[in-house]
């Protein structure tokens, strides 16, 4: 460890207050530290703050949409495409690839291993600051020429448009790339490497699984997008002409590279939420998880399969007929070990004694907005009905329901259930269940009139609209705020529980992952002696002990 | 590796912890497993990063033959073999360079590490030399292509590929009309024709007159070639540059002493990553300097 890590040596017994929070004190023990808490804990809060930022541009733009014309005086035509550009990139690329494993994942893998530390702690928080120097660049881009093209960066509109800001984002893009390249591969060689005893690979917990998968498209399809936001930041400064048509290059091109990355990287974005509902539904639920091996399993079939589906995006782009047969059917194939996780879960929570609990509304709300998200892109993979749908609201909403719905809830589902844990406080159910309510129902009243008018021809990205669409997209603009109402609430009710929660017990839920076994908050050292593994979702030997408001374990 | 390697009492938390071994490693062995591992999962990345320019190479060789076909021959393919060789024998002295540490021989250790460095630096050298010329010569990409004379002239260094000037000659003018219809019907299973018969469309074999002092005669989009091939050698030369800062950084460990039979990772892994970035340039050569 670094000079700045000194006090506790090894086998040093941790003071019973001594956590991973009071363990050093100064603005420079958090931004140079080495230990993966606290990174974890920076890294929720910076992306945290995207997701506000990436929050107000898009009830900016849902309140411009109020009317068809001009609503805000502020916002014009030119400005409306800079903010559904920045709402884009700031939520994909600041908020939500980094948010769940780099944010809960970063603190929870070494800890759910027993271990000490993830295996590489300096490239640990190399790749943080990597972050921080990214969205540097991107707020450069933000104020510095802005940027139009939509945060796919489509060439050769990207190669031309005034917009200086291209550069500065798709160098961003670059650095938050390699953020993540060495986040995914510092947990490959965590998840390997660092196991304790007992841990073999099929009782490692569901989280770990899911976080395996996303790491493995992280360190494979990352770099495909790195190669290309540097050719196309090339195209723009030297004009060589690989994708720009004008000089002989193809633009499809772009596209393809653009896709083999993306389409993986929103298995980025939902995987790591499976892996919390997985841990969520069976420790709520008081039951062994149902189908382990399969929810596993289709975790790594799904980072698998989803590199081979990139040309679905490219229907309408002039691939060939043969290519887009193929990607249709591959994605489709996809459906298979998502389902498989869905009606696991479900057997999980039929004939068990079910917790009405904050994480287990928010998984509900999970798997309800999910499966409306999952079914929706089954129209969009198929060929003939994506000619008519492509690039219309239903795609906007298909994906909202995805990313949002799916990986939003699940992070709140994944903070409720490990804010005890992280923080040491419990929080007021009540207004939990609330925030549930809200996010769920604000999401669905903004999201759901979008698949309406996106099947009536309602294109995506405009600026203004017929008339006849404004009363759908009134409900859509008063669900986002409902949406951003309970967002806000959710986060407040966490904020509240740091300074008023009650003191939270070591195993509130009763949950046997390794995790449970330490201090909330963990130690600095995690673990003073290595514990062993045992069998993540087997519940019999944790009893509810009401002095603590916890469970203990009969085993030890 | 596993000769060296330190054995250690297994159990993290006992005092007396390796000073080599990190806090959170139990053993020597886990924690040099773990860079191995985290060095090769980097290659795999690296290798993903590349792929990127290796995919547009073959869709564009594919859809356009005679470009790369006809301006291949632009680059010297001497100079190209030179750096083929410096390159491999970098390579070996790195590989040295490890088993030097593994065995104590921290002398020779020191000196495979210094010809590597030097390598390196003499392909860099050669690179400029390459470059130079072409920047001279206008063989650049996009707008930029203007070539002051045809393949087959070689500038100042005539003489330098296999190349007669007399089937060169041929060869720059048939350019014109020759190679596209006489592909399309004779070489088999050279390019998929059917794969993509709207882009074969708009550009025929028609080719257009370059502005430049000797009015050359060149395949349309002829610039391409030269996008790619700067992009190409472009990106591996940075990894060359990122290569010999790592191994000044090493040079400077081992001068102090720091690698052993017992510590050796650190070279272990920058000869792993050396040898990478060694085979893209060996993939790179043929794809680039020996077309045809």
């Amino acid at each position: 460890m670094s000079s700045l890590d000194t006090t506790l040596g090894h086998g040093a017994p941790a003071h019973a207050e001594d956590n991973y929070l009071t363990h050093s004190h100064g603005w420079k023990s958090w931004l140079l530290t080495l230990d993966h808490k606290r990174i974890g804990v920076m890294y929720l809060c910076s992306t945290i703050a995207s997701l506000f930022l990436g929050g107000f541009f898009a009830l900016a733009l849902r309140t411009e949409l109020l009317t068809p014309g001009p609503t805000i005086a502020m916002i014009d035509h030119d400005m409306y495409n800079r903010m559904f550009t920045l709402h884009g990139a700031i939520m994909v690329f600041l908020f939500i690839i980094p948010a769940i494993p780099a944010g809960l994942g970063n603190f929870f893998v070494p800890v759910m291993l027993g271990a000490k530390d993830v295996a590489f702690p300096k490239l640990n928080l190399a790749s943080y600051h990597l972050w921080i120097f990214g969205a540097v660049f991107f707020v450069t881009a933000m104020v510095h020429g802005g940027i139009d093209t939509g945060w796919t960066f489509y060439t050769p509109y990207s190669v031309t448009t005034p917009a200086n800001g291209v550069i500065w984002a798709t160098m961003g893009v670059f650095i938050l790339g390699f953020s993540s390249i060495f986040t995914g591969l510092n947990f490959i060689v965590t998840i390997h490497k660092l196991r304790p005893e007992g841990m073999t690979w099929f009782r490692m917990p569901l989280f770990l699984w899911a976080l395996y998968s996303t790491s493995v498209i992280q360190v494979l399809a990352t770099p495909v997008l790195a190669i290309t936001v540097l050719l196309l930041t090339v195209e723009r400064t030297l004009h060589v002409g690989i994708f720009d048509p004008a000089l002989g290059g193809d633009p499809v091109l772009f596209q393809h590279f653009f896709w083999f990355y993306s389409h993986p990287a929103v298995y980025i974005m939902i995987l790591p939420g499976f892996g919390i509902i997985s841990e969520i539904v069976s420790v709520h639920s008081r039951k062994h998880i149902f189908g382990y091996r399969f929810i596993a399993f289709s975790s790594l079939a799904i980072a698998l399969l989803g590199f081979l589906v990139w040309g679905h995006h490219l229907f309408t782009s002039g691939q060939s007929q043969l290519a887009s047969v193929i990607f249709s059917a591959i994605s489709f194939a996809i459906a298979i070990p998502s389902a498989i996780k869905v009606f696991n879960w479900l057997a999980t929570m039929y004939k068990s004694s079910l917790q009405l609990t904050t994480p287990m509304w928010y998984a509900f709300g999970f798997i309800v907005l999910f499966l409306i998200g999952g079914l929706t892109g089954l129209f969009l993979a198929a060929l003939a009905v994506d000619i008519h749908l492509h690039d219309t609201y239903f795609v906007v909403a298909h994906f909202h329901y995805v990313m949002v719905g799916g990986t939003l809830l699940a992070l709140f589902g994944g903070l409720y259930h490990w804010w005890p844990k992280m923080f040491g406080r419990m929080y007021n159910e009540f207004w939990g269940k609330v925030g549930a309510v809200l996010v769920t129902l604000g999401f669905n009243v903004t999201f759901f009139p979008q698949f309406v008018m996106g099947t009536r021809g309602m294109p995506r990205r405009y600026y203004s609209y017929l008339p006849e669409f404004q009363p759908l997209h009134v409900a859509s603009t008063i669900g986002a705020y409902l949406l951003g109402f309970g967002i806000l609430l959710a986060f407040v009710n966490l904020g509240v529980a740091l300074f008023r929660g009650r003191k939270a017990p070591t195993n509130p839920w009763g949950g046997a992952t390794l995790e449970w076994q330490c201090a909330s908050p963990p130690p600095h050292d995690n673990f003073s002696v290595t514990p062993v593994a045992h069998d993540p979702y087997d519940f019999a030997h944790l009893k509810y002990d009401e002095k603590i408001d916890g469970y203990t374990s009969r085993r030890s | 590796m596993s000769t060296a390697a330190a054995q250690h009492p297994h159990g993290g938390d006992e005092h007396g912890h390796d000073p080599l071994v990190a806090h959170h490693f139990d053993t020597a062995q886990q924690q040099f497993d773990s860079g191995k591992l985290g060095i090769w999962l980097f290659l795999v990345q690296e290798i993903l990063f590349f792929s990127g320019l290796f995919c547009a190479y073959a869709v564009y060789r594919a859809n356009h033959p005679e470009i790369f076909e006809f301006a291949h021959r632009y680059l010297d393919v001497k100079m190209g073999a030179i750096n083929t060789v410096v390159l491999i024998c970098s390579s070996l002295t790195a590989a040295w360079s490890v088993r030097a540490a593994q065995l104590g021989q921290r002398g020779l250790m020191i000196g495979c590490i210094i010809v590597t460095i030097a390598c390196a630096f003499g392909f860099l050298g050669i690179k400029y030399f390459e470059y130079e010329h072409k920047i001279h010569a206008g063989l650049l990409w996009g707008e930029k292509f203007n070539p002051k004379y045809a393949p087959g002239d070689h500038g100042d260094e005539h003489g330098a590929g296999g190349h007669g000037s007399g089937t060169e000659a041929v060869h720059s003018e048939a350019a014109n009309s020759v190679p596209n219809p006489a592909d399309r019907s004779g070489s088999p299973g050279s390019h998929g024709a059917t794969a993509q018969p709207e882009k074969s469309a708009p550009s025929p074999a028609a080719t257009h007159v370059a502005a430049g002092d000797a009015k050359v005669t060149t395949p349309r989009n002829t610039s391409i070639f030269f996008s790619i091939y700067f992009a190409m050698t472009g990106l591996h030369g940075l990894h060359v540059i990122a290569g010999i800062i790592v191994y000044i950084w090493l040079l400077w460990r081992a001068l102090k002493g720091e690698f052993g039979p017992k510590q050796y990772a650190a070279i272990d892994f920058a000869a792993l990553h050396w040898h990478l970035v060694d085979l893209v340039w060996i993939y790179l050569f043929p794809l680039l300097y020996l077309i045809r």
